[in-house]
């Protein structure tokens, strides 16, 4: 690959107070590429989600979009600079229609009063979800009434919609069924034709090695190794994970 | 398929509860007062005039439930506004009046706006609070005296006058609620507003200031319980400390009638002002019955109850 890495993240540190939550950790993400981060409850994966979406900043370290030196700030500057986020727990206002979701803070709106447009915040939502084969009653629906499976498309339909580097994933299975974790994988595995370089975190290491690229593994906060998927087994990332020599 | 079946059917009960209830508490007094003058031209307008402030503070209240906060401190902003712009005039123009009046609705909206939205404590604690801070504000600013307004042109504006044959305070009643649900449905404040009181999270990661959204719904409020000022004071030609004191169980009774949901997220300017036009013909209707005023103070509170618990029963899950 001789393609220029969008996301690099060099020597990043985050601590708590005195709770290291990652140290010196690098890593580079190429366009149209999954990598999977993987480790133990309380590894710093979310920590290290929240410091790309610009939700933490870490103590020292740098991170590079594009190859430039970027400080992300807050979430809507990793936002302006084509960074999408899938949170855990999904960030939906529920009693909203989806197409407000889809558009939430960016809503689109008509000249020349500056109304909204619904219509085409409508027929445009339909769009995005049909693209990605997300079936759901209507745009109009509300979010709460739409199944687990469903309400995790709507998210990863949004943050592909408004996404024009990177998507982060924050477990986007853990609370669905095997046949909606089957939809929602060949989603994910589907983002990959747009170009865009997808950081996934997932605890189910067979959904791991069914969707990514390379596995980077990160115990208590340390970086452990970063592998290409297809040259390493269950096996040899378990032993990363738990620090265990099987 | 049936739990979808069976939440439209409770989408529309939800939708409806209040035109029902309004239908039939409207059909109920025509029935049985139609010789008490209920139905004359003179006394359902009278029923609009009467409730005109009422709407328009609930419109406020509207936005503020939408975002998750809440006021209870209009009242007290109704008499102060009031009181501000009745002094303003007794050696000004029109225009000192209702500078005082709105100025005084916005800067006290904005206080509790500030106190909610950047020390985040809770609207529920800082409106009681400023509730009775500024009841005692309004009883001292005059003495507990009444301060008469004789602008011709203030209580034209804001009280008697007509434009076209059609009474000011319809005007006023019609405008809110026009200006009110365009910008509650149809605005990205509007959606804002929602976004912010459904999932206040999901809202901040998208981008939205919700800190700001929280000061504006406040200070709204206080700008429509400024109007709401001045609209007593121009159809009752004189301010007083009480005015705008017996509000607070009307107008968020209207507003929960109509459709808002008291944890954020969901509501309706035209439910509003059908449940405040509700609240002012059981009040109408129980006066022309005859009944006593601690009669009517039972009746109300009960029927009221019986509305609230059935419209949350639908908004609230
Ligand atoms: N805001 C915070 N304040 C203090 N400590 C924190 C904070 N966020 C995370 N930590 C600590 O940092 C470490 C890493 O937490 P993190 O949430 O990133 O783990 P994780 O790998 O996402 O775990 P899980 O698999 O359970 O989601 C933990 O020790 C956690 O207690
Ligand atoms: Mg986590």
């Amino acid at each position: 690959m001789t393609t220029a890495p969008v996301l690099s993240l060099n020597n990043i540190h985050k601590a708590f107070g005195g709770v290291v939550a990652i140290q010196d950790f690098s890593l580079e993400l190429f366009p149209g590429e999954i990598v999977a981060l993987v480790g133990d409850n309380g590894a710093g994966k979310s920590t290290l989600i929240a410091i790309v979406s610009g939700l933490h900043r870490p103590n020292s370290g740098e991170i590079l979009l594009d190859g430039e030196t970027v400080s992300l700030s807050d979430a809507s500057s990793a936002r302006s600079r084509g960074i999408e986020v899938v949170y855990q727990d999904l960030a939906l206002a529920n009693d909203q229609p989806v197409y407000m979701n889809m558009f939430l803070g960016r809503e689109l709106t008509r000249k020349p009063l500056g109304l909204l447009d619904k219509a085409r915040m409508r027929s445009e939502t339909q769009t995005m979800l049909d693209q990605l084969d997300v079936h759901i009653p209507s745009a109009r629906s509300k979010v709460r009434d739409l199944s687990g499976g469903q309400r995790q498309g709507v998210a990863i339909a949004r943050a592909t919609h408004w996404a024009s580097k990177l998507i982060l994933l924050d477990e986007p299975t853990a609370a669905l069924g095997v046949a909606e974790t089957a939809k929602v994988e060949e989603i994910v595995a589907s983002l990959k034709e747009r170009n865009l370089a997808i950081l996934i975190v997932s605890h189910s290491l067979d959904q791991v090695f069914r969707l990514s690229d390379r596995i980077c593994v990160l115990r208590r906060g340390e970086q452990i190794g970063v592998r290409s998927t297809p040259e390493t087994d269950k096996n040899e990332i378990v032993s990363m994970i738990t620090g265990v020599h099987a | 398929m049936e739990a979808v079946l069976s939440r439209i059917k409770r989408l529309d009960l939800q939708r409806s509860v209040i035109y029902f209830g309004f239908l039939a508490i409207f059909l109920f007094f025509a029935a049985t007062l139609h010789n008490d003058g209920f139905l004359t031209t003179r006394n359902l307008t009278n029923i609009v005039l009467q409730t005109a402030p009422a709407t328009i503070m609930a419109i406020g209240l509207v936005f503020a439930l939408s975002a998750g906060e809440i006021d209870l401190s209009f009242g007290s902003i109704v008499a102060v506004s009031a009181l501000a712009a009745a002094v303003a005039m007794q050696n000004g123009p029109m225009v000192f009046g209702v500078v005082a009046g709105l100025g005084a609705g916005v800067l006290i909206g904005a206080f509790n706006g500030v106190l909610v939205a950047y020390l985040r404590l809770p609207s529920f604690l800082v409106t009681l609070a400023t509730l009775g801070l500024f009841a005692g504000i309004a009883r001292s600013m005059t003495d507990l005296r009444s301060i008469p307004v004789i602008n011709d042109a203030f209580t034209g504006f804001f009280g008697s006058g007509k434009l076209l044959g059609v009474p000011s305070l319809v005007i006023w009643t019609g405008a809110a609620v026009a200006i009110g649900h365009v910008l509650y449905r149809y605005s990205r404040f509007g959606a804002h507003v929602l976004a912010v009181g459904d999932n206040a999270r999901a809202a901040q990661v998208s981008g939205i200031k919700v800190p700001r959204i929280r000061l504006l719904v406040l200070t709204l409020c206080g700008a429509t319980a400024g109007l709401a000022g001045l609209l007593y004071a121009g159809r009752l030609q004189a301010a007083k400390y009480t005015l705008g004191e017996s509000d607070l169980m009307t107008v968020i009774a209207a507003v929960i009638v109509g459709g808002t949901a008291l944890n954020g997220g969901k509501g309706s300017i035209i439910g509003a002002l059908l449940g405040s036009l509700m609240m002012g013909m059981l009040n109408n209707g129980l006066i022309l019955m005859g009944l006593k005023v601690s009669d009517q103070m039972i009746v109300r509170g009960v029927i009221i109850l019986v509305a609230v618990a059935v419209s949350l029963r639908d908004t609230r899950r």
